[in-house]
């Protein structure tokens, strides 16, 4: 066994800490026992019907195409995902599918046409993951604020409409500054990485035993390119969506707090 | 040939989340002097100017402006053409040459301070910051904001009802004096003493619709009747619902939600 395996024996061992945790619970009478417990379990059934899936997926004898496959399967569950978390907000399940399709083409066509890493299933799914997986919280909180902006300021877009400005322009200030707040905790996460926390990838290739150097700079280039899916994302779901909440002739369609007059 | 009135407005409805707001208006607005659109809170007012601009379109009939179908003029250039300004003032950020700005970014400091004088505000308002006006001020700026496009109509939405009674005055002086330079004005209020001293032509509007006679002699008489009891304010929801009349209050508290 390498170093980097733990083995059922190490698996059974982590459970310890879980064991810790419902015992706090217990003790402050959380009543989060059962959702610890719960959640435990998930993850584990969850992580190991992924785990089997991806031995066959980026087995070196598996056809590319079941790894393109299984992006397409994360690009339909992180659209699901963020309408569960985002619902109020229309069309986002759509928007979804063309921002995070739009960033993950454009993501992997940097990271495999340029041939940064072969193109392999054992590459392809994982990098497509945490592309789409990082996207899921920056479109949540993008499309969330430009509803909640031009909601609030309603008056002002209104007043900017009346003046004959199109809505592209009348909506750009409110829409910006909803997309700065999007993007601004990506970009403090890419500042802080090595000094705050050492992401996943990084710690991932240090524990299998990979040279750490080896291991900063696959994880600068990841961060990179999620700093670009991001980005990707939040502007497609910006323009996306903003079309979405004005009329063909420039109305600002009816939001959740309105004013009417 | 007669010309054409500013606006005309057949059988219009407006249905919004199932809820009616206006039913069955007819209208006709003169393109000269200034018309009030007077009526308690619900009535519409505020549904039919945004209407008359386009910022909501009607479910039923037919708006015209100058014998057009609105529906046949671009929205943005009718905007420019009939300027709007609403019930609380929204400056946008930054100072009000940045404001004016934004009507129109090549006018030049000239143009600018005409617009002001036109607002009854002088050039050295320019460079104030808009955030720091005082209420009559913003609402004044916002006109002059509007008037930066050339409109050839105005509409004003109880452009009054946040300021204080000497603002009011003013701002009705200030509407007067574009009115007689030959800029068509419509002005929706539920003050019905300021509807007769704005008005050259006044329509009642109770329940969505244009008032009847009966409507709007009641409606008439009991905006009176407040007036005289000298409160300043008018009827509550409930009793607009009972009755179909009364006006709203003077405060701006009870601000129309739908009209």
């Amino acid at each position: 066994m390498d170093d980097a395996a733990i083995g059922w024996a190490g698996l059974a061992l982590s459970l310890i800490l879980v064991a810790v945790a419902v015992g706090l619970s217990l003790w402050q009478g959380l009543q989060l026992e059962r959702e610890m417990l719960w959640a435990t379990a998930r993850s584990l059934v969850q992580l190991l019907a992924v785990g089997y899936v991806l031995v066959f997926i980026i087995d070196e004898d598996t056809p590319l195409v079941w790894a393109w496959a299984w992006v397409v399967v994360m690009l339909v569950v992180a659209a699901l995902t963020v309408r569960r978390r985002a619902p109020e907000v229309p069309g986002i399940t759509r928007l979804t599918v063309v921002a995070t399709t739009a960033s993950t083409v454009l993501s992997l066509s940097v990271v495999f046409g340029l041939g940064v890493y072969p193109t392999v299933g054992r590459a392809v799914v994982p990098i497509a993951g945490m592309m789409i997986g990082n996207s899921i919280g920056s479109i949540v909180v993008a499309s969330r604020r430009i509803l909640a902006e031009l909601a609030d300021r309603r008056p002002e877009v209104e007043a900017r409409l009346a003046l004959g400005q199109p809505w592209q322009e009348a909506s750009k200030p409110f829409v910006r500054s909803a997309l700065r707040t999007a993007l601004t905790s990506q970009i403090e996460n890419t500042k802080a990485v090595g000094l705050v926390f050492l992401p996943g990838a990084m710690t991932g290739l240090i524990l299998a035993g990979a040279d750490p150097l080896d291991a900063v700079l696959v994880q600068a280039a990841l961060m990179y390119l999620i700093l670009g899916c991001v980005a990707t994302n939040v502007v497609v779901i910006g323009l996306g969506l903003t079309r979405r909440l004005f009329t063909p002739d420039h109305r600002l369609v009816r939001l959740a707090r309105t004013g009417g007059g | 040939m007669p010309a054409a009135p500013l606006y005309e407005l057949v059988g219009v409805g407006l249905v919004i989340d199932g809820a009616t707001i206006l039913d069955g208006v007819d209208l006709t607005i003169a393109d000269q002097g200034i018309t009030v659109v007077v009526g308690p809170s619900g009535a519409g007012k505020s549904m039919l100017l945004r209407l008359l601009n386009r910022l909501e379109v009607p479910t039923t009939g037919e708006v015209r402006f100058r014998g057009q179908p609105l529906d046949a003029i671009d929205p943005l250039e009718l905007r420019r053409r009939v300027g709007m300004v609403f019930q609380r003032p929204a400056p946008f950020p930054g100072t009000v040459r940045d404001n004016l700005l934004v009507a129109d970014p090549g006018a030049g400091d000239d143009d600018l301070a005409a617009a002001l004088r036109d607002a009854q505000l002088d050039r050295g308002f320019l460079d104030r910051s808009a955030d720091e006006l005082s209420g009559g001020e913003a609402q004044r700026m916002c006109l002059a904001r509007t008037l930066v496009t050339g409109p050839e109509a105005l509409l004003m939405d109880e452009p009054t009802s946040a300021l204080d009674p000497e603002a009011r005055r003013g701002l009705e002086h200030t509407a007067r004096r574009l009115a007689g330079g030959g800029r068509p004005l419509v002005w929706v209020t539920h003050d019905l003493a300021q509807a007769d001293r704005l008005a050259d032509d006044m329509v009642v509007m109770v329940g969505g619709h244009v008032a009847g006679d009966e409507e709007r002699t009641r409606f008439i008489a009991g905006a009176r009747a407040e007036d005289d009891d000298g409160n300043g304010r008018g009827p509550s929801r409930s009793d607009d619902a009972a009755t179909g009349a009364g006006t709203g209050g003077e405060a701006g508290g009870e601000d129309d939600a739908r009209g």
